[in-house]
């Protein structure tokens, strides 16, 4: 954090006061930070505050004054997050709370003992959906508990939902609709209607925190109105967004997220504020003759302020491909001069489309508003609410599909454009370390081209960062924390890594982090793609950590060298045993990479090599496995 | 053991020494997954398994940036004693090339096949299959004797058909006798435990380099005779072979820089008769086992041996292990090293015709589907194939009937006899080089022709675009190619660099000399063009390239392998 030294004249702080701070902050890891942010942050909650603050107020002292008995001050809020959002938000939320006085219980479900369920009053949760409407990891249990036999009457409980999810997924935010749905099946009362989330998710995030605010603090509030169906209560929320790993995570400046520096120093770059990063070097990592493009870029964040751990994320912010832009503008007959709103600003409307709107992947809803300015068929299609031809519709098409399959045109832009979504950034797993290199931010990133109905088709930031990226330029990137998916604190502890194709970059940065730490633990990675002699990422470092010991084991499965195709759960069977051992010594169990069909056959296979060695039954070896992740032994990140 | 044996044995020696006959962690290695490379140490003991690895140079730098280990891949020499196989062996081994390497074949200049590009995974199976064709690769590189040589002579076919015999039975009785060969390839059971005397011949430590034995039939000197371990010169009296000539310490290997190192010619040391020549070159080579320097592998060759102790004293060692003596010398005639192209009918009544090869290698090209033609050929060939020391190819032993039909083939997949090409390319030879040899330090088989089309042009002028001129080319001094053979030869030093020598004789017994060091190809060809031109006016009837440059003083007759590197 040597960017930002506290001196009296950019901070608070007096001289000696700076120099101590500065001090010691230099030597400070990205997790101490965070610890100490938060710490911090639950001092100023529990201590003494100016008058101007809303006052530290617990349930038991105001139990002696009439005036406020009415106003429960006791809130648990529970979150499910996989990548992060919802624990972001969780924890923004708790923080609002105390400002106005409520004391919170924050925990992650997975950490929350059930029986304490059926004595809470007040209940506020955060959940992500993912995949096809499956709850995030570590809600799994709780979420199996609530639903279950075995979950109380709620009776007397006051809860809140905010659902996050992609509107692109079928299975819009299930998880949050399922507990709102449950609780209120339990007896419990909804104070305020679920939100439901896509990933551009700040602002009706916070008009939920809004809402919730008020009505825990007017509790006659909460009958009229607000506690509608669930469904129809839901919030709209504009736009619609893409691929598996769209992100929409952090609000500006919050505190649960955002490292220590941030919050100490400004500018804080944040998913809001983004960084402008130089590109340092941009090549493809394939060999000549290779079918894939994977592409290695290395950033530079040096004075940014950025920190993160291994395990985290990046994201950035791409450009939509000028000559889509170009043939959706010739196509609709518009001027590419024209100024048109794009957020907060106005933009030249080529320029709009370029940087601000989302114009690659459709969504349901915005074939129901686009059908209003359809001459033929679109009407029809929606009318007829065939969701599953709605569906199958949106697979594989864009917008310049949309408007040229149903004669979309001649529309004037300001009633046509500020109906897309807004561009969302994509994520890429750091494949570097910073502890190891500060300065820096390796990533791997896979150019995703295919041939759908009839046209090319090229992956937007993929193809963005392949393409239209050169040393030099810059790229607008934040960093997305991802404390599911982080080295054990022991750092003894051995690490299993399965991470196939770009899967392997977080195992990059885990091998570079232990290297340079001196870590003792072992560690085995298996890693797989297409082709030995062309699509071995990484491979002379690999071989380099081998040699050196700092990687124990390499396993590698190349699923085209062979008549048969061969993946990485093929060699984790090899290895069943050594594999078992490994568990049973303590190893802590990490997949990277596409959720269908790798990190599921990946988890079977995990199970079979556990039922089998173990001597277990399936159930038990299930059991085994879920006690893995509920240890945070097993951990996921996949897309 | 002689005093060599108290200096310090080099490196390579001790691996032979651990390897068990040749096991060495060979197997392990191939089934490590995440490198197709092998360890340095298994890679020495896979050369006497007849293959060794080598990566694509071409695309290193480009693979190493992209965090890619080289393109490793392996070479499979395939052993075929006096270069001669069968259609359906030749069918065999163009599937394999198909199958398993680059989809190319590469006659050598020792009369053997080379695949490349075999992945380090499909090695074994490769290995596998070319023993199913009843050819092998055991001893094909390594410090034992390589493949035997035999000049392919086509037309005194009773003597060719006797020397040849004689070559294979050499062959076979000097090959390695290690099981570690049928274990890691074939499949075999170890004997446990191995029986105690597994190399009767060898021994542990096997040879001190490598060894070569090449037999000539004159007039031709095709397999260079007196640059090999051995030479034998067969003589043939009355249509019959009456026995062999026996040249000793030849060899072509030297180090640029290092003038202890040179190539050598064999000295002539007797007659023996066909039936004692196993025998003698057993003892040959035992006593270059015993003696051979084994602390430097630059001056571990037979000729090291033989001229550091002096011939004297090598024929007496000879005689004292063979127990008789060699008969004097008889006379020869050699009358020249290249091949002679086109239909030749044999004293058999069979047909034998030499095809020009383009440095022996063996492929389609867009408008010259040579790799298809001798397919296509092999299909309904009736006699045999042969490959010459100068990597070209005859069809050999084509009865009247066939003949017809092969010519018509020729004809289609326009095959060439030679005559089209000028006579300078049809002498031309050139080793491997880059990409693929590790060794390399220029460009040769991908550069030789080129430059022989700008030479062609300066001769053509000069007024010499039909005279025979033996041109050679290697990438590095080691001698692939025969250079120091040559009337004229490159030898790289750098990129784009050669040591331009000349004055060898026009019959391959003579080294030339350096007449300029490292130049690039305009001094090449500045430095070659008054040569042509003086050569053209004032050559004498019959003179060749090579004696003209010596009789003008462009430079002075190589004495001997000592006399190499002298002004």
């Amino acid at each position: 954090m040597s960017g930002f030294p506290l001196r009296t004249d950019n901070s608070p702080f007096n001289q000696q006061q700076a120099e101590a701070l500065n001090q010691l902050l230099a030597t400070l890891t990205p997790d101490q930070m965070i610890w100490l942010s938060g710490y911090l942050t639950g001092l100023r909650g529990g201590a003494a505050v100016p008058a101007s603050a809303a006052p530290p107020v617990t349930a038991s002292s105001l139990a002696g004054t009439p005036s406020a008995a009415t106003i429960e001050r006791e809130v648990t809020v529970l979150f499910g997050s996989q990548t992060g959002n919802a624990q972001h938000l969780a924890a923004d939320l708790k923080k609002r709370l105390e400002e106005k006085g409520f004391a919170v219980t924050l925990s992650c479900m997975s950490e929350f003992r059930t029986n304490n369920l059926k004595k809470l009053k007040q209940l506020l949760i955060v959940v992500s959906t993912y995949g096809e409407g499956d709850p995030p990891d570590k809600a799994v249990l709780f979420h199996e508990f609530v639903h279950g036999k075995r979950a109380p009457r709620l009776e007397g409980m006051r809860f809140s939902v905010l659902g996050l999810g992609d509107q692109l997924y079928d299975q819009f935010c299930k998880t949050g609709k399922d507990f709102d749905a449950r609780l209120e099946e339990l007896g419990a009362a909804r104070i305020y209607a679920r939100t439901d989330c896509d990933v551009d998710f700040d602002e009706p995030a916070k008009a939920w925190m809004d809402g919730v605010l008020a009505a825990l603090s007017n509790p006659g509030a909460e009958s009229s109105g607000a506690a509608e169906d669930g469904d129809a209560a839901q919030q709209p929320v504009p736009g619609l967004p893409g691929s598996g790993r769209l992100v929409g995570p952090l609000s500006t400046g919050a505190s649960g997220t955002a490292t220590a520096a941030q919050t100490l120093a400004a500018p804080a770059h944040s998913r809001t504020n983004p960084f402008a990063s130089e590109v340092l070097e941009n090549f493809c990592l394939n060999g000549r003759g290779s079918d894939k493009e994977t592409r290695h870029l290395k950033l530079a964040i040096e004075g940014s302020g950025l920190c993160f751990e291994p395990g985290d994320s990046l994201g950035i912010y791409p450009h939509n491909d000028p000559r889509l832009v170009d043939d959706v503008i010739a196509h609709m007959g518009w001027d590419p001069q024209d100024v048109i709103p794009a957020g907060k600003q106005e933009l030249p409307l080529r320029e709009a489309l370029v940087q601000h709107y989302e114009i690659t992947l459709l969504s349901k809803q915005l074939l129901k508003q686009a059908a209003t300015f359809s001459r033929d068929g679109l009407q029809d299609m929606v009318q007829a609410d065939a969701n599953e031809k709605l569906k199958a519709y949106t697979r594989g098409r864009d917008l310049l599909d949309l408007v040229r399959d149903f004669s979309i045109k001649d529309i004037p832009p300001r009633e046509f454009v500020p109906m897309l979504r807004k561009l969302p950034a994509r994520l890429y797993s750091i494949a570097s370390s910073f502890r190891a290199n500060a300065g820096e931010v390796d990533l791997l990133i896979a150019a995703l081209r295919y041939q759908a109905h009839n046209r090319d088709r090229l992956g937007t930031c993929s193809v963005h960062c392949a393409e239209r990226v050169d040393p030099g330029d810059s790229l607008q990137v934040f960093v997305h924390s991802n404390p599911n998916f982080r080295l054990p604190a022991d750092p003894d502890a051995p690490l299993i890594m399965v991470g196939p194709g770009t899967g392997v970059a977080p195992f990059r940065a885990y091998v570079e982090d232990r290297e340079e730490s001196g870590a003792g633990g072992k560690t085995w990675l298996f890693f797989g793609d297409r082709r030995f002699r062309t699509d071995f990422l990484y491979q002379v470092e690999w071989l380099r950590w081998l040699k050196l010991g700092v990687l124990t084991r390499l396993d590698v499965a190349f699923s085209r060298d062979q008549g048969a195709k061969v993946y990485v759960q093929h060699r984790m069977l090899e290895k069943s045993r050594e594999l078992y051992g490994w568990l049973q010594e303590g190893a802590h169990f990490y997949v990277c990479g596409s959720v269908n069909p790798m990190a599921s056959d990946v988890h079977a296979t995990l199970v079979n090599i556990v039922a089998a060695e173990g001597g277990k039954s399936k159930d038990e070896a299930e059991a085994y496995v879920t006690g893995l992740r509920e240890q945070g032994r097993y951990q996921r990140d996949v897309y | 053991m002689a005093d060599t044996a108290i200096k310090k044995p080099s490196e390579a020696e001790n691996v032979k020494t651990a390897s068990n006959f040749l096991r060495g962690t060979i197997v392990p290695s191939l089934g490590v997954r995440v490198t197709a490379s092998v360890p340095d140490t298994d890679n020495f003991l896979l050369k006497f398994h007849g293959t060794y690895m080598q990566d694509n140079r071409d695309i290193r730098d480009e693979r190493a940036r992209q965090r890619l280990e080289p393109a490793f891949d392996f070479m499979v020499r395939i052993r075929a004693a006096g270069g001669v196989v069968t259609p359906q062996q030749w069918l065999q081994l163009d599937a394999l090339s198909q199958k398993y390497a680059s989809g190319e074949i590469r006659l050598t200049t020792r009369q053997s096949f080379q695949l490349h590009g075999v992945l380090k995974w499909n090695l074994r199976q490769t290995i596998h299959d070319i023993n199913q064709t009843l050819l092998d690769t055991l001893a094909a590189c390594g410090d034992v004797n390589r493949n035997v040589m035999c000049s392919p002579n086509p037309y005194q076919s009773e003597a060719h058909g006797e020397v040849y015999e004689w070559s294979k039975r050499l062959s076979l009785h000097l090959a390695p006798r290690t099981r570690a060969y049928h274990e890691i390839w074939l499949g075999e059971e170890a004997v446990v435990p191995p029986p105690p005397d597994e190399e009767p011949l060898y021994g542990a430590t096997y040879l001190p380099r490598k060894f070569k034995i090449a037999i000539a039939v004159p007039p031709s000197n095709d397999v260079d005779v007196t640059a090999h371990d051995i030479g034998l010169i067969a003589i043939v009296e009355n249509g019959r072979l009456a026995g062999f000539n026996v040249s000793v310490g030849g060899g072509m290997g030297m180090t640029h820089g290092e003038p202890a190192t040179f190539p050598n010619l064999g000295s002539v040391i007797g007659f023996c008769r066909p039936e004692q020549v196993l025998d003698l070159a057993e003892k040959i080579l035992t006593t270059q086992r015993d003696f051979g320097d084994r602390s430097n592998r630059k001056h571990a060759r037979l000729k090291y041996t033989i001229l550091d102790r002096g011939v004297d004293w090598f024929q007496e060692e000879l005689q004292q292990r063979l127990g008789w003596r060699l008969g004097p010398e008889r006379p020869y005639q050699f009358e020249h090293h290249g091949d002679c192209y086109g239909w030749v009918q044999g004293t058999n009544g069979k047909w034998h015709l030499t095809l020009f090869i383009e440095n022996g290698r063996i492929r389609d090209w867009e408008d010259y589907p040579l790799m298809t033609g001798l397919r296509t050929i092999a299909q309904s060939h009736d006699g045999d194939f042969r490959l010459t020391a100068n990597q070209n190819l005859i069809l050999g032993n084509v009865s009247e009937e066939n003949r017809p039909r092969i010519e018509q083939l020729v004809q289609a997949y326009k095959l060439s006899d030679g005559q089209r090409v000028s006579a300078l390319r049809r002498n031309a030879m050139a080793c491997v080089s880059l990409p693929t040899c590790g060794l390399a330090m220029a460009e040769s088989e991908r550069y030789l022709p080129s430059l022989i089309t700008k030479l062609e042009d300066m001769l053509a002028e000069a007024g010499l675009a039909n005279d025979e001129i033996v041109i050679r080319m290697t990438g590095c001094p080691n001698g692939c190619a025969r250079p120091y053979l040559a009337e004229i030869a490159f030898v790289g030093k750098a990129l784009g660099k050669y040591n331009l020598y000349l004055g060898a004789d026009f019959t391959g017994t003579r080294l030339n000399r350096l007449y300029r060091e490292n130049i690039g190809e305009e001094e090449i060809l500045t430095t070659l063009k008054p040569i042509f031109h003086r050569y053209a006016q004032e050559r004498q009837p019959g003179e060749h390239f090579g004696d003209f440059a010596v009789r003008a003083g462009y430079v002075r007759a190589v004495a001997g392998g000592p006399d190499f590197h002298g002004s």
